[in-house]
């Protein structure tokens, strides 16, 4: 299954903002399905990686206690206008995803 | 298909399979100690160390006040500590206390981090940004009306 991953670059102050929200269930395994009464597995995204030109500069942890459909937003600084910025991610069940933006 | 078409179908898997593999590499290890940890305070420490952790006023938590929605609650993170190398957000009543943490590399990516996360009840939640060798911390109780863990 694939899952949507978008992601938005905006200048702010000394560099830029980069938001990245991906379309994900992120289930905790705590959670009841309505209908079923049955316990829903957990799957969640753990690891999200940003990349300015292929370098890592920041790597986000996350749990399941963040929401469902994530946004998560980093600050970096030092993108010139022609970077490449890319964002990878894995979850529990070892799917990933990937989005790329071009700094303006 | 022709042999040279099937090989080169094979070579462009290959590749392909190389590049996710690499992805995969280049995160950490996903801390699953700290995520089984049930008190905030043995979370921080599974995650931290034993680094001490003071209160800030560098640190600040843009979070609503109260939160009609327990499932979506945004929080932004935001210091003035130039050299701030991660930044972690936790939720001292919810099962799993620690929510989530971004590693940062000092220079490149600053001080600033936002999620949206789950809360179950009205909690205090925290957010804590190692710099140097030191934790700083600040505080920001949420009011929950709904809670977000499927009640």
């Amino acid at each position: 299954m694939a899952f949507v991953t978008k992601m938005k670059i905006k200048k702010a102050g000394d560099g830029h903002d980069i938001l990245c929200l991906v379309k994900h269930p992120m289930e905790t395994g705590r959670r009841k399905d309505t209908s079923t009464g049955e316990v829903v597995p957990a799957h969640w995204i753990e690891i999200m990686t940003f990349q300015l030109n292929g370098n890592t500069v920041a790597e986000a942890i996350l749990g399941s206690g963040v929401s469902k459909d994530p946004l998560i937003g980093v600050h970096i600084m030092g993108a010139k206008s022609g970077d490449t910025i890319t964002v990878n991610w894995k979850d529990s069940k070892g799917e990933t995803g990937s989005a790329e933006a071009t700094v303006k | 298909m022709n042999r040279r078409l099937f090989i080169k179908g094979m070579a462009a898997c290959a590749a392909g399979f190389g590049f996710l593999k690499s992805v995969v590499a280049l995160a950490v290890e996903w801390p699953k100690a700290v995520f089984d940890s049930e008190t905030e305070t043995d979370a921080v420490k599974a995650f931290f160390g034993d680094t001490p952790i003071a209160e800030s006023a560098d640190v600040e938590i843009k979070a609503p006040l109260q939160a009609e929605n327990g499932a979506v609650v945004p929080i932004k993170v935001s210091t003035t500590l130039a050299d701030a190398e991660s930044i972690a957000i936790t939720v001292e009543k919810n099962p799993v206390p620690f929510v989530t943490v971004v590693n940062l590399q000092p220079g490149s990516s600053g001080g600033f981090y936002s999620a949206r996360i789950k809360m179950g009840e009205t909690s205090l939640v925290r957010a804590y940004v190692k710099a140097g060798d030191k934790i700083h911390m600040a505080s920001q109780e949420v009011k929950v009306t709904v809670g977000g863990c499927g009640g």
